[in-house]
C-alpha cells in the first residue's frame, strides 16, 4: 500500500515539462484504446488520459463530443473500457487517468470503480461535475482507500480562497483550464492568460499544476509549461484520431513534435 | 417558513438536488446561490416583480369553475387558467423573476434552451421588455417541429441557434446552453426554464412558480370557503408548472398532489417519457434526480407526442415527491392525452396545451368523490399544437 503513487513519482522526477495527452476510449474504433495508449507512451507521452465517453459532456467542445458519440455508438461502456485495460500494466509504464463525468461512474458504483482502477493500474481520475463538496463528504475515503488521486479543475475565475482548498485536497496535480471555455474551443496562450498563470504560481500551492484547454501544438505546450509543470493535449489530439492513417504512427510523431524529440 | 419538502441548505430535496457542475460554472452558479434570496427579498424587486405580474403577465390568472367537466366526473373541477398569461404558458412566470435576477447581479446577455419554444418565446419577450441581448439554444430537430415558435422568438429580436449535437432535442438544447455559460461566464445570466439544473435553479424557480398556488389559495377560498382543495393536478416535464402549483400545498397533508408524466405509447412501449417510473437516480445537466438512462449510465433520449415533456430527467422536487410517495404519478399516454385535449375542447371551450392535456387525462383515473374539490394546472394554451392536433384528430378531412 506504501507503493509511491505514479503520479508523485514523475512530478518528483521530472527534469522537463510535461506532456498529458487525452484520447478518448474506444476511438476512432472500439478496439482502439491499448493501440493508442502504446503509440502514445512509444512517442514519449508523460501522462495518459482516457476519455470516458458520455452521453452529455457539457464541459466539452464539438471535438470531443462527437469523438464520445462515435465511442458510445460502438459499444463503449466503462465496464468495456476495464476489459480493454486489465493487462495494460504488462507493457503502460507511465501514469494513466480515467477522465469523464459523474454518473456512468454512479451507475457502475463509486466504489466498484475505484476497486477496478486499482486492480487495472489508474492512478488517477478527473470527474469535472463531481464537486469538490460532494467529493469530500461521499467520495474522498473510498477514493484514498484504493490510493486512486482525484485530480481538480480551477480556471481563471477560480478564487484564490477556493484554490487553496482545492490545493488542500488534491493529490498529485491540479488542472489548471487555461481560459473561461469549453475543450477545443480557443487555442493559445494571451497575456490576460499569463496574468492569471503568474497569480497562481504566486499562491506557493502544494500541489503542481498542468495547464490544459487552448494547447494544440509545441508552441503552444512550451509557453503553457513556462507558467506550470507543463500542459495537457486533448481535442488537438482527438482531431488526429479521427482523420490518421497511420494511427500508431502518426500518434508516434504528433507526441515527438510536441516533445521536440523529432 | 419551514417546510418538509422544500430545498434544504445544501441544495437537496431528500436524495435529490445538489450542484454537480464543471468548475468553470461554480462562480456564477455560486454567485447566483449566495444572492437570489436576498435579491429576491428586496422589497423594490419585489414591487417590480408583482408590477410585471399584473400589468405585463396580466395576473392573477383565473381559477375557473369547469361545470361541464365537474358534471361527467360527478365532482368539483377548477382549472387554473395559466393559458392566460401573456405568451401562453405559466413559463413566463419564470423568467419575468429571473431576468430581474439577471439584471441585479449586473448581467446584461441571456441565454437560454428550449423544447417546444415556450420558454425560448418566454424568454425572447422579457429580453425585449429589458433591452437585453436573448440566445436561446433549440434542438435541430426541435426548430423543424415548432417553426411557429421560431419566428415568434426571431421577431421578438432573440437569436435561436440549433444545437446540432447528441439527439438535437431538448437534453441537447440545454447542454449547448451550458456551453455556452461556461464561454460566456461573465456577462451572461443563464435562465433555466424549469425546475431542473443545479442549486439554486430548482427552488428559485420553484419560488417564481408560485405565484399560482398562491393565486390558488386565496381563489379558491373564495368559492369554496376553503383555502386548499383536495388534490392538485399538474403535467411534469421538468416540473416547472407542477412547482408552482403544488408549491403552497406540499406540506398541506389535506391536499393530494397528483402528476400526470408522459407515458408516449405506453410506460413499457420503449417509446415514453414516464420519467419516475423508468428512471434511476443519476445527474444529468447539474444535479442528482431520477434520469432515464442505460444500465452503464448514458442518457436515454424519451419519447412523447408533446414536445414540453420529452425530457429524461425530472426536477429533483419531484423526484423526491415520487420517492416518499408525498405525490401520486400517473403515466398518461398520447391518446389518453388526445382524448383530454378534445374533452376539454368541447366541453368546456378551451384547446388546451398538448402538456396540459395529460393533466386533463388524469380525472379519469381518479374517482374523486362528489364533494371533493380538484384543482388542475391548465398550464399552456394549445395554439402551438395545432398542426399536431390537426395531424391526430384529423380535422382537416
Amino acid at each position: 500500500m506504501t507503493k509511491m503513487n505514479r503520479i508523485t513519482k514523475l512530478f518528483a522526477e521530472a527534469t522537463e515539462p510535461i506532456l498529458n495527452v487525452y484520447a478518448t476510449a474506444g476511438y476512432p474504433n472500439f478496439g482502439d484504446t491499448m493501440t493508442v495508449l502504446h503509440a502514445l507512451q512509444e512517442g514519449g507521452v508523460d501522462i495518459i488520459e482516457i476519455g470516458m465517453p458520455y452521453s452529455d459532456p457539457v464541459a466539452d467542445g464539438e471535438t470531443i463530443q462527437q469523438s464520445n458519440q462515435v465511442s458510445l455508438d460502438q459499444g463503449m461502456t466503462v465496464a468495456h473500457l476495464f476489459e480493454q485495460l486489465k493487462a495494460m500494466r504488462q507493457t503502460i509504464t507511465v501514469p494513466v487517468l480515467l477522465m469523464g463525468y459523474i454518473n456512468p461512474v454512479l451507475q457502475y458504483g463509486v466504489e466498484a470503480f475505484c476497486k477496478k482502477c486499482a486492480e487495472v493500474g489508474i492512478d488517477g481520475v478527473i470527474l469535472p461535475d463531481l464537486p469538490m463538496a460532494e467529493y469530500e463528504s461521499e467520495y474522498q475515503a473510498i477514493f484514498e482507500q484504493y490510493g486512486l488521486y482525484n485530480i481538480f479543475l480551477i480556471t481563471p475565475q477560480t478564487t484564490d480562497a477556493r484554490i487553496a482548498q482545492v490545493d488542500a485536497i488534491s493529490n498529485g496535480f491540479i488542472y489548471m483550464v487555461s481560459s473561461a471555455s469549453t475543450t477545443g474551443a480557443k487555442t493559445g496562450i494571451s497575456d490576460i492568460q499569463e496574468t492569471y498563470f503568474k497569480r497562481i504560481n504566486g499562491m506557493n500551492l502544494k500541489n503542481p499544476r498542468l495547464i490544459g484547454f487552448g494547447i494544440s501544438d509545441r508552441a503552444s505546450f512550451l509557453k503553457a509549461s513556462e507558467s506550470a509543470a507543463g500542459a495537457i493535449i486533448g481535442s488537438a489530439f482527438v482531431k488526429l484520431l479521427g482523420q490518421a492513417q497511420d494511427l500508431r504512427g502518426e500518434i508516434v510523431s504528433f507526441v515527438q513534435s510536441i516533445k521536440g524529440k523529432k | 417558513m419551514k417546510q418538509s419538502f422544500q430545498v434544504d441548505e445544501r441544495g437537496y430535496y431528500g436524495d435529490f438536488g445538489g450542484a454537480f457542475i464543471p468548475e468553470m460554472l461554480y462562480p456564477n452558479v455560486e454567485e447566483l446561490r449566495s444572492r437570489y434570496l436576498d435579491i429576491m427579498a428586496e422589497p423594490a424587486f419585489q414591487k417590480e416583480f408583482q408590477f410585471l405580474l399584473k400589468d405585463f403577465v396580466g395576473r392573477p390568472t383565473p381559477l375557473f369553475k369547469a361545470e361541464r367537466l365537474s358534471a361527467k366526473y360527478q365532482t368539483n373541477i377548477y382549472l387554473k387558467r395559466e393559458d392566460l398569461c401573456h405568451t401562453g404558458a405559466h413559463k413566463v412566470n419564470n423568467t419575468i423573476g429571473q431576468i430581474l435576477v439577471a439584471k441585479r447581479l449586473g448581467k446584461n446577455k441571456i441565454v437560454a434552451e428550449t423544447g417546444a419554444g415556450q420558454h425560448g418565446v418566454a424568454t425572447a419577450t422579457v429580453c425585449a421588455l429589458m433591452g437585453m441581448e436573448c440566445i436561446v439554444y433549440m434542438g435541430a430537430i426541435d426548430i423543424e417541429r415548432q417553426a411557429p415558435n421560431v419566428a415568434r422568438m426571431r421577431m421578438l429580436g432573440a437569436q435561436v441557434v440549433a444545437a446540432q449535437s447528441g439527439s438535437k432535442t431538448l437534453k441537447d438544447a440545454t447542454n449547448e446552453a451550458m456551453r455556452h455559460w461556461i464561454n460566456n461566464p461573465v456577462d451572461t445570466h443563464y435562465i433555466i426554464g424549469s425546475v431542473v439544473g443545479p442549486h439554486p435553479y430548482p427552488d428559485m424557480v420553484a419560488r417564481f412558480q408560485s405565484v399560482i398556488s398562491e393565486e390558488i389559495r386565496i381563489q379558491l377560498q373564495e368559492k369554496e370557503g376553503r383555502d386548499y382543495p383536495d388534490y392538485v393536478i399538474a403535467c411534469v416535464g421538468g416540473g416547472s408548472n407542477a412547482a408552482g402549483a403544488f408549491y403552497h400545498f406540499l406540506d398541506e397533508p389535506r391536499t393530494q398532489l397528483i402528476a400526470a408524466e408522459a407515458a408516449g405509447k405506453g410506460v413499457n412501449s420503449g417509446h415514453s417519457a414516464a420519467t419516475t417510473f423508468l428512471g434511476r437516480p443519476g445527474v444529468l445537466h447539474g444535479s442528482k434526480s431520477l434520469l432515464m438512462q442505460t444500465e452503464d449510465g448514458q442518457v436515454i433520449e424519451p419519447y412523447s407526442i408533446s414536445a414540453g415533456l420529452d425530457y429524461p430527467g425530472i426536477g429533483p422536487m419531484h423526484a423526491n415527491l415520487s420517492s416518499t410517495g408525498r405525490a401520486r404519478f400517473f403515466g398518461i399516454t398520447d391518446a389518453e392525452a388526445l382524448d383530454a385535449a378534445v374533452e376539454c375542447s368541447v366541453l368546456e371551450g378551451i384547446i388546451p396545451a398538448l402538456e396540459t392535456a395529460h393533466a386533463l387525462a388524469v380525472f379519469e383515473k381518479l374517482h374523486a368523490k362528489p364533494e371533493e374539490v380538484i384543482v388542475v394546472n391548465l398550464s399552456g394554451r394549445g395554439d402551438k399544437d395545432l398542426s399536431t392536433y390537426q395531424q391526430h384528430l384529423k380535422l382537416n378531412d
